[in-house]
């Protein structure tokens, strides 16, 4: 599970660096809007790519629960496993 | 941690702040109205291109004389809910009005085209169900959305490829999801792709409701909106809308082919619990839907003026939305330039509304104009000779 949740996280990161302009290495305990300057609408088709890209659907309502980097790429994994 | 009152500061200190740099459109009052476009803005007289008064019914004689004898009769207000208070006789008949101008023999009446979309939403949907939603939807649909517990998905703006992939996705989810769309799109005018939304709705067995705010009255053969327009209104399971655009009121509603409508407003904590809209209000509706099925002329006339006002925007060179419709949104760049243009414009009596991100969709600045049948030649050719002389940068930018 551990493995797998980072394969994830290590595309997740991959995807991140295509929306933000910050230049800081993303790491686990990175906030995705705060630190990575990611506007709403920004996020939105964030989520809209990441379903894309892992074939899996990510519900809005799932995320205010999801703020760093690590808790993406863990609710990732668990929808990736529900499928 | 901060406390609530020190995050109500925190907002009302950021509120200041961009009051000093919007306010003139967030301070804008209407001092008078002259017509159903135009009015008294600080003083100044100033023509009105961003009321989605889309039929200029606003100052229509038998709306207001309707108005005028329905609360002479019954009052002003109702002073409470239809299942506490009970319905008037006129919510009952607009309802009928309603169902027979759409062909169908249910609908529910709100007090608000946001509660239309609020109640129905949270009426259908709960948790453990789906909802799948245009992205570029209208607020009040997100707000519902949120308020209903269920799982909610976007797909991308009129893409059917992108739903028919996320309702794929959903596997035997999809036949308790319910896709929501809108006619027209509030802030770029665009229409849905609505034929082919409808036949992957039929694939999947799900729900289809479409919001027809800003095209009732102004789509379709006899002004049902865009799914009247595109022949589909058979394969669509929900039609909202509300009255305080063609219809020229305040007030929402929800018609549907399907009996359970009916019951749904038992379920609707939004209708149940809104005071239910005043007899003027009724009355004024109902004799505005009335002359949106007797007076096709104001259609063609609305139309006639957006084409107008449209082509000509374009052959100036503005980034325009994607299609022509009564609602024309010109792509300002940058919040400054739209600041600035806005301020221009206004400065020449002319008021458009000044809409920013995250209001707008791909984080666009947008001088948003809605145009109405009610517009006379001689006024859009002032709204177009001011934008015709800004000074301001053409814009590079191209709608995505």
């Amino acid at each position: 599970m551990a493995s797998h949740t980072d394969d994830v996280k290590s595309e997740l990161i991959s995807l991140l660096k295509q929306f933000t302009k910050t230049e800081m290495e993303i790491t686990d305990s990175i906030h995705i809007m705060n630190d990575l300057d990611l506007d709403s609408v920004m996020v939105m088709e964030l989520m809209m790519e990441l379903e894309d890209h892992f074939d899996i659907s990510i519900p809005l309502n799932s995320l205010p629960d999801v703020n760093t980097v690590a808790d993406l790429a863990t609710e990732i994994s668990t929808l990736k496993d529900q499928t | 941690m901060m406390s609530l009152l020190e995050r109500v500061q925190q907002f009302a200190q950021r509120h200041a702040e961009s009051e000093q740099d919007f306010m003139a459109p967030l301070g804008a009052v209407i001092e008078h109205l002259y017509s159903a476009t135009e009015g008294s803005i600080n003083g100044r007289r100033t023509i009105l291109v961003g009321t989605n008064n889309y039929l200029g019914l606003t100052f229509d004689n038998n709306c207001i004389n309707a108005c005028n004898h329905a609360t002479r009769t019954y009052g002003t207000g109702t002073t409470g809910s239809r299942l506490a208070n009970g319905s008037y006789a006129g919510h009952q008949e607009l309802e009928d009005d309603l169902a027979k101008f759409y062909g169908v023999k249910h609908c529910i009446v709100f007090s608000t085209g946001y509660t239309a979309n609020l109640g129905m939403i949270t009426a259908l949907v709960g948790k453990g169900d789906t909802i799948i939603l245009d992205e570029h939807c209208h607020a009040s649909i997100y707000d519902g959305c949120k308020l209903s517990g269920a799982d909610v998905i976007h797909f991308r703006h009129n893409n059917a490829e992108d739903l028919d992939k996320r309702l794929r996705r959903l596997g035997d989810k999809a036949s308790t999801t319910v896709i929501i769309v809108e006619g027209i799109y509030s802030m770029l005018g665009d229409r849905a792709n609505l034929a082919e939304i409808a036949a992957i709705k039929q694939k999947y067995d799900a729900l289809l409701l479409i919001d027809e705010a800003h095209s009732l009255g102004v789509l379709g053969d006899t002004g049902r909106g865009l799914a009247q327009e595109a022949q589909v209104e058979d394969q669509i399971d929900f039609i909202t809308g509300t009255f305080s655009k063609s219809l020229a009121g305040i007030g929402g509603y929800c018609v549907s082919q399907h009996q359970e409508l009916d019951v749904l407003r038992y379920m609707s904590r939004p209708y149940i619990f809104t005071a239910s809209p005043s007899p003027g209000t009724i009355a004024s509706t109902r004799a505005a839907l009335e002359i949106i099925q007797t007076t096709p002329s104001l259609r063609e006339q609305l139309w006639k003026n957006a084409n107008y006002l449209y082509d000509n925007l374009k052959g100036m060179g503005y980034e325009l939305s994607p299609e022509v419709s009564p609602v024309i949104a010109v792509n300002v760049g940058t919040p400054d330039n739209a600041l600035n243009m806005w301020k221009k414009l206004f400065d020449r009596g002319i008021y458009v509304n000044l809409v920013m991100p995250p209001a707008t969709p791909n984080s666009k600045c947008l001088l948003r104009c809605s145009v109405s049948a009610a517009h006379t030649s001689a006024q859009l050719d002032v709204v177009l000779d001011a934008f015709a002389n800004l000074q301001s940068p053409r814009l590079n930018e191209k709608f995505a």
